[in-house]
């Protein structure tokens, strides 16, 4: 990567930083768990041109990269922001490969996976999609949707208004919508084939990566809360944070974080550079096995308060145990690659680590 | 932000590519040989391997040629060490005097040092060990007894050093001792570092068995041993820096996750190619923490490369990685089952053994896992 870049990926996370810092208190991630959406916040990322930085300019976006748009979500991970900022992107990266103009605003995304199937078939002059898909990611009334459907065989991209489908709200252990989508017959507002050596599976991991790279941020910002409160918090006379007890497993903790960041850094770098390997499944495997750990870890640091609302540990902690689900959990991934390396044998089991 | 997290991806330059290419092809032959699939391999003395491994221009790669070396990067010397491990390859002999006396010497020695030592170990001829802890000193290093006296034209020892790997072996050591008396307000102050010669005339070597009934341990006990000037390494007085120094060439080394990494690549042959969804969890567990471990030691090794000390990333690294070597046979033994024995016929069954009996060490040689993490508290701010 050279300065330049490096020097506007800073630029990036400090603007991103700045707007979560001062939007994003912890009472706005509470209104927004209880259905109030936060709209200033909304608009001033939006105005900032980070929703759709990944996307080409002559598509609606922002003509930055992933590793841009990961930026920012890195940063969301850290405030526990109450957007739908990686599904927008992700909905924005598959409208695009297919040519369509990216509109403005939030953006759902309904990705069917193992048995599930959604179809888009023409009816009239109308695009209509059919079928169902579990655990949508932001479907809410009012707003719009990105559905990748199939279409006589050819995996397809289509854009279309929530309200047109019907919803089973449900939530996620953070309060995020994550519902089920029904189509039954649903018109579209645009559709085309996916492109530009974009798939529902590429979709698929680029959703694990979004959801390391967020996991990693909420992870480094958890051990920082932590850290802090045990400075703070005195007990037999002296802060808790000195003692061995405490500070080993803090340390514990800031292992994982160091694990879970560069397993995500990693991946975003091999991407942009178009090898990476089994980098992305590693890398939310490995992200997924440390919220489990660290969150633990936290939450006995900081003993009651931790479990209480008024306290804001649980802000990451909650999203760390529902990402760490999200687009394949560690043992998901792990299976992937262990089936992988398998195929390696013994002898080939270090090109295939190393190769990586 | 916390210091000490920074782990920035590491592109591994081209150059590397060739020489894991030729680091492979050696290693090829001496799989033929019967030299690889060792577990920790760094405890593996075959002197005929090291020689041949210097021949072939393997050992101190990163030197200057005057000195026998090879000029190549940081990052070149990495790939052939991981090569190496990965394979099992027995490199005992070298190993020490490869990663942390040789660039002691070079960083800290004298000239004359350097001229008749470097190429010794270079061409896989010269082995040597390191003699810091003692009896009544692991952890708390400063706590160091062995007494330098001088005298006419050197110094007179006396103490016993313990836990030394590879003494018996070893053409030299280079042991801490104190110069001057213990400070009690400046307990790092008054030590130095010097290269002795295994034969001296006062230096009396005793193996001590490990667990596995294997010889890497020794313990010396100096008896007025005398040592001549020429071979105090840096400057009398500067040990406790320069060990400081030496320590953090390789926390973070391959060496640190590899380990047992034979009994993983010997696991995947038992499972075979077909695991069923709970081995290929497993597998993949191990695999993905492999690969993440590895990416951050790249990293920490890119920042070396840079002249950085990324001291907390290196005991991260160490922590972590000693930690990964222990679940490996923890993890084996949840899907495979079998009777663990060094004399088993069974390639499996004799390699889980040799890393059950192995990893206790892991974590405690090295920097312990209780002073690693207190070294990343420290970091943390915490003390």
């Amino acid at each position: 990567m050279n300065t330049e870049t490096n020097e506007m990926r800073q630029m990036i996370a400090d603007t991103a930083d700045r707007i979560f810092r001062d939007l994003c208190e912890p009472d706005v991630v509470n209104a927004a768990e209880s259905g109030i959406w936060p709209t200033e916040l909304w608009n001033t990322i939006e105005e900032s041109g980070m929703t759709q930085i990944a996307v080409p300019e002559e598509h609606g976006g922002g003509g930055g990269s992933i590793g841009d748009a990961m930026i920012v979500l890195r940063a969301a991970g850290a405030y526990s922001v109450p957007l739908p900022l990686a599904e927008t992107m992700l909905a924005g990266i598959a409208l695009s490969s297919a040519g369509q103009t990216v509109p403005g605003g939030p953006l759902g995304f309904a990705l069917p996976v193992d048995d599930e199937i959604v179809t888009l078939a023409q009816a009239g002059d109308d695009y209509v999609l059919n079928g169902s898909v579990g655990q949508v990611a932001w479907a809410i009334p009012g707003g719009q949707l990105v559905v990748i459907a199939d279409m006589d065989g050819q995996e397809c991209v289509a854009l279309v208004d929530a309200d047109a489908a019907d919803i089973d709200a449900g939530i996620n252990l953070a309060g995020e919508p994550r519902s089920t989508v029904t189509f039954d017959g649903s018109k579209v507002t645009a559709c085309a084939p996916l492109g530009n050596q974009v798939d529902g599976e590429t979709l698929f991991k680029l959703g694990a990566l979004a959801r390391s790279i967020m996991m990693a941020g909420a992870l480094e910002s958890m051990l920082e809360m932590t850290v802090q409160y045990t400075m703070d918090r005195v007990q037999f006379g002296r802060p808790i944070a000195k003692f061995q007890a405490v500070q080993h497993a803090m340390a514990v903790i800031a292992g994982e974080v160091a694990a879970a960041k560069t397993a995500a850094d990693v991946a975003v770098h091999l991407l942009e550079a178009g090898e990476p390997g089994l980098l992305i499944e590693a890398a939310k495997a490995r992200t997924s096995e440390a919220a489990g750990i660290a969150a633990e870890l936290a939450h006995q640091a900081h003993g009651a308060m931790g479990f209480t609302h008024e306290h804001n540990l649980h802000h990451r902690t909650r999203r760390l145990w529902s990402w760490r689900e999200e687009y394949g959990s560690e043992f998901y991934w792990q299976k992937v690659i262990g089936r992988t390396v398998s195929k390696a044998g013994g002898d080939g089991l270090w090109k295939a680590i190393s190769d990586t | 932000m916390f210091q000490g997290l920074n782990f920035p991806p590491l592109d591994l330059p081209p150059e590397c590519t060739e020489i894991r290419a030729e680091i492979r092809a050696f290693l090829a032959e001496e799989r033929k040989l019967g030299n690889a699939k060792n577990i920790e391999a760094m405890s593996r003395y075959t002197p005929e391997y090291s020689e041949r491994l210097g021949k072939a221009g393997f050992i101190g790669l990163t030197w200057p040629k005057k000195y026998g070396g090879h000029e190549r990067s940081a990052l070149e010397r990495y790939v052939v060490t991981e090569e190496m491990l990965s394979a099992g390859a027995p490199t005992g002999c070298h190993w020490i005097a490869d990663r942390q006396s040789g660039p002691l010497i070079l960083k800290f020695g004298t000239e004359e040092q350097r001229e008749t030592i470097l190429p010794k170990i270079a061409a896989g001829e010269a082995y040597f060990c390191i003699g810091m802890s003692e009896p009544n000193s692991g952890s708390d290093l400063a706590s160091v007894q062995t007494k330098a006296t001088k005298t006419d034209g050197g110094w007179l020892l006396n103490g016993t050093k313990l836990w030394t790997s590879g003494a018996h072996i070893s053409h030299y050591m280079i042991a801490l001792v104190r110069t001057s008396p213990l400070d009690e307000k400046d307990r790092h102050a008054g030590f130095s570092q010097m290269i002795i010669d295994m034969k001296s005339p006062g230096l009396e070597i005793s193996p001590v068995i490990n667990l596995s009934g294997d010889h890497h341990f020794n313990e010396e006990v100096f008896t007025d041993c005398f040592v001549p000037d020429e071979m105090v390494v840096g400057e009398v007085g500067n040990g406790w820096n320069q060990v400081m120094s030496e320590l953090g060439y390789e926390r973070s080394g391959p060496e640190r996750f590899l380990s047992t990494f034979q009994l993983f690549a010997e696991l995947v042959d038992a499972v075979g190619d077909d695991p069923s969804d709970h081995e290929a969890q497993v597998i993949g567990r191990l695999a993905a923490q492999l690969i993440v471990l590895r990416q951050m030691s790249l990293s920490v090794a890119g920042m070396l490369g840079q002249g950085l000390v990324p001291a907390n990333e290196a005991s991260i690294v160490k922590d972590l990685g000693t930690n990964y070597c222990k679940l490996v046979p923890d993890l084996s033994r949840s899907i495979m089952a079998a009777m663990p024995s060094q004399r088993s016929s069974i390639s499996y069954e004799a390699t889980l053994a040799s890393a059950i009996l192995t990893v206790p060490s892991l974590t405690i040689q090295g920097g312990s896992r209780e002073i690693l993490r207190g070294v990343i508290a420290r970091g943390l701010g915490m003390r």
